[in-house]
């Protein structure tokens, strides 16, 4: 009988030791000369029970975490291959709550394949999509793609199938996908994940979208944060070209489409697609007013389709199974499944994708067992670094792009990063003037100039100085930003700072420890 | 971490490192990330080869470096630190963590200690954001910063 066992290869689960435990491991099976492989998997998302250790001897495949390497020789002790006696063991991989209950689509394959394997790419329903995909016309994958409601999952919600729609439209010997790889957003992991655990979907998405708007070359434009998913992405690409999947003929196809992955330089600014398009051509990441639209006049000034990771990652299953399939899944406009990334100070963080609706309170709560510290949950940002801070008092809002617009928030990319009581908010919504300041591209004043005045006047806040007029300077600078700056950096970071002070006024009185030091 | 002293011929290492590249659709930034992975900063005699190569002008190719966070213009220290200072870090206490660090190692954010061992840079989230504080020391992840991964930190610097 063949034994496996899965040890991931996912950043997160390395930064928790999972080298150690694979080293480990395979020092054990090569001295009690048992005939088992290792097999360096993506996360399951589990990432507080990582390093995670999977066991497939026939069967069901098991768990085990958190594994240290020091735990290694006792769970062979513990005859682990075979049984659940070890007290790391968590039973049956699948049945384990947090992933029980949740939908995965996207992410169907991710911690359970082998990455860079494309026969288990395969017998795990990939490039089903593509195939269908190769055998229509470019305006039909485009309708599955609009009919299934897909909408850009990088942050804005923008419909995918009409911005697809408009670069097919657009006439050009040239288009562009460009896959936005950026993922600056604290409290967010998805993309990094999916490109790490399996990095065919993206392709695999990317390809579709060429082919359905007549696009022959893909960019991934990637963070330099992210060196292992820029080196599974580039693996993942050798192979597909390898094997036909990529080239001049697609899937044996007479139509063509290739792509390669490039390095972003450590600016958040250029996950906004305008400058990710700038930064693609060499130039200063620097945003660009729109229109043009990128979809008209994108990279190199030719159509551009640009999405974000998780976007293109969803087309395979839509086009496998079918737009309604897909739409089946969701509330209101928000349609299919939603890569939830519950971060910070929350007891079981990690990826779960489910369909939209859960409420925030479910969502943190029940799924995230509540703060990692013990303490009561104070505030919740969801949406990176310029959504808006939500008190539990808005825990009933349901996961949905209205929803959330409704209460002055935003869903962004879907991180949620949970703080406790200790949280103070004057400190976060200063931390959100001084990132715009930091981040900005400089194109605009407000945005630039408003960000730093922000920072002074929120240090003078917390000093008491002129409290009345500083509070209400705050909000002068945050409607100026607001509504003067060309993109959401400038336009979003009022969202953490409104909400932090609307939310949480007590915060922002002045501090006894700075009167006293008067 | 690449550290070698530009030297005398940067500029010929450089028409070397970027000749492969020329082809490239938009080819500056991996030609600057070409030349930082192998100089372990871009270094000034480079810019004017990768100007002359790419038909730009000197103040556009400075205009590009100084924009990103990632490019620097001097050799770091012989560890690169980046230490993620983001929301998701700060709720399980980066900043206490970020103090201890800039304590034992002697350097402080953003810059290199006088011994060259190490440079400490901030940096706005990794993707850990669930096994945080993190941070990625030479490249190599490091999850749920506690005492133990911190002494751990220190002795690979200063073994
Ligand atoms: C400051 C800023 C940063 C952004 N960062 C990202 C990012 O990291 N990843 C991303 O996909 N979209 C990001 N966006 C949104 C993009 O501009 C764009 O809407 C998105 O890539 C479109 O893809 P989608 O329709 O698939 O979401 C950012 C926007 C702004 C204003
Ligand atoms: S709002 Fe800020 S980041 Fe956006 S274009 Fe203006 S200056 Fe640049
Ligand atoms: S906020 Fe620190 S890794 Fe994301």
């Amino acid at each position: 009988m063949s034994i496996t066992i899965f040890i991931p290869r996912d950043a997160a689960a390395l930064a928790l030791g999972a080298d150690g435990v694979a080293a480990a491991m395979a020092k054990e099976i090569a001295a009690r000369g048992i005939p088992a492989r290792i097999v360096r998997n993506g996360s399951r998302g589990m990432h507080w029970l990582e390093p995670l250790v999977e066991v497939d001897s026939g069967g069901a495949r098991r768990a085990f975490g958190p594994v240290a390497p020091g735990d290694v020789a006792s769970l062979f002790a513990a005859g682990f291959l075979d049984g659940d006696a070890h007290p790391l063991a968590l039973g049956p991989t699948d049945a384990i709550p947090f992933l029980a209950r949740q939908t995965r689509l996207t992410f169907a394959r991710c911690g359970v394949t082998d990455p860079l394997s494309l026969d288990d790419y395969r017998r795990h329903d990939g490039l089903r999509g593509l195939e269908k995909a190769v055998a229509m016309a470019p305006e039909d994958i485009v309708r599955e793609v609009t009919d299934s409601g897909l909408r850009g999952r990088g942050g804005a919600g923008f419909p995918t199938g009409i911005k697809w729609n408009t670069v097919r439209g657009a006439v050009a010997e040239q288009k562009y996908i460009v896959c936005n790889a950026d993922e600056g957003d604290s409290g967010t992991f998805a993309d990094r994940m999916i490109m790490e655990g399996d990095p065919f979907v993206l392709i695999e998405g990317m390809a579709i979208a060429g082919l359905a708007v007549g696009a022959t070359k893909g960019f991934i434009y990637i963070r330099s944060e992210y060196p292992h998913a820029v080196a599974a992405m580039r693996a993942a690409i050798l192979i597909a070209r390898a094997e036909g999947i990529l080239g001049p003929a697609v899937l044996g196809s007479g139509r063509g489409f290739d792509m390669e992955v490039r390095v972003g330089a450590g600016a958040y600014v250029c996950g906004e697609e305008t400058s990710l398009l700038n930064s693609l051509e060499g130039k200063r990441g620097v945003v660009r007013a729109k229109p043009p639209l990128p979809a008209l006049q994108g990279l190199f000034g030719k159509p551009t389709v640009v999405n974000n990771v998780i976007s293109l990652a969803s087309v395979p299953v839509i086009l496998d199974k079918g737009a309604a399939y897909y739409k089946d899944f969701g509330m209101g406009r928000s349609r299919g499944t939603i890569p939830i990334q519950i971060a910070g100070n929350v007891k079981h963080a990690g990826l779960f994708e489910t369909g939209f609706g859960l409420t925030l309170g479910e969502i943190i709560e029940t799924i995230g067992g509540g703060t990692a510290s013990g303490r009561p949950v104070k505030a919740v940002q969801v949406g990176g670094p310029l959504g808006a801070y939500f008190p539990p008092a808005l825990f009933d809002t349901p996961f949905d792009y209205e929803a959330f617009a409704a209460k002055d928030g935003l869903i962004g990319h879907a991180g949620i990063t949970v703080f406790d009581d200790s949280a103070d908010m004057l400190k976060m919504a200063r931390f959100a003037m001084e990132f715009c300041a930091v981040e900005n591209c400089g194109k605009c004043t407000p945005c630039r100039i408003g960000s730093t005045r922000g920072v002074e006047t929120l240090d003078k806040l917390a000093l008491g100085i002129e409290p009345d007029a500083s509070l209400a300077l705050v909000t002068d600078l945050c409607n100026t930003m607001k509504f003067g700056s060309l993109c959401a950096l400038g336009g979003f970071t009022p969202y953490p700072v409104m909400s932090a002070l609307t939310h949480f006024p007590q915060d922002f009185v002045p501090r006894p420890a700075a009167v006293a030091a008067e | 971490m690449a550290l070698q002293d530009p030297g005398p011929d940067a500029a010929a290492q450089t028409r070397n490192i970027i000749a492969d590249m020329t082809h490239l659709e938009g080819p500056l930034l991996p030609m600057l990330h070409a030349v930082q992975a192998a100089f372990g900063h871009v270094p000034q005699e480079a810019l004017p080869v990768i100007a002359d190569t790419l038909n730009i002008s000197n103040a556009e190719i400075h205009g590009v470096v100084s924009f990103y966070h990632d490019f620097r213009r001097a050799p770091a220290g012989r560890h690169v630190l980046k230490l993620c200072r983001a929301e998701a870090c700060q709720s399980m206490g980066s900043e206490a963590v970020a103090a201890k660090l800039t304590a034992l190692l002697g350097v402080r954010s953003g810059e290199t200690s006088p011994d060259q061992a190490v440079t400490i840079e901030p940096v706005y989230c990794l993707g850990l954001c669930s096994c945080a504080p993190a941070a990625l020391l030479d490249g190599e992840p490091i999850g749920r910063l506690d005492d133990e991964r911190i002494v751990a930190i220190v002795e690979r610097v200063r073994p």
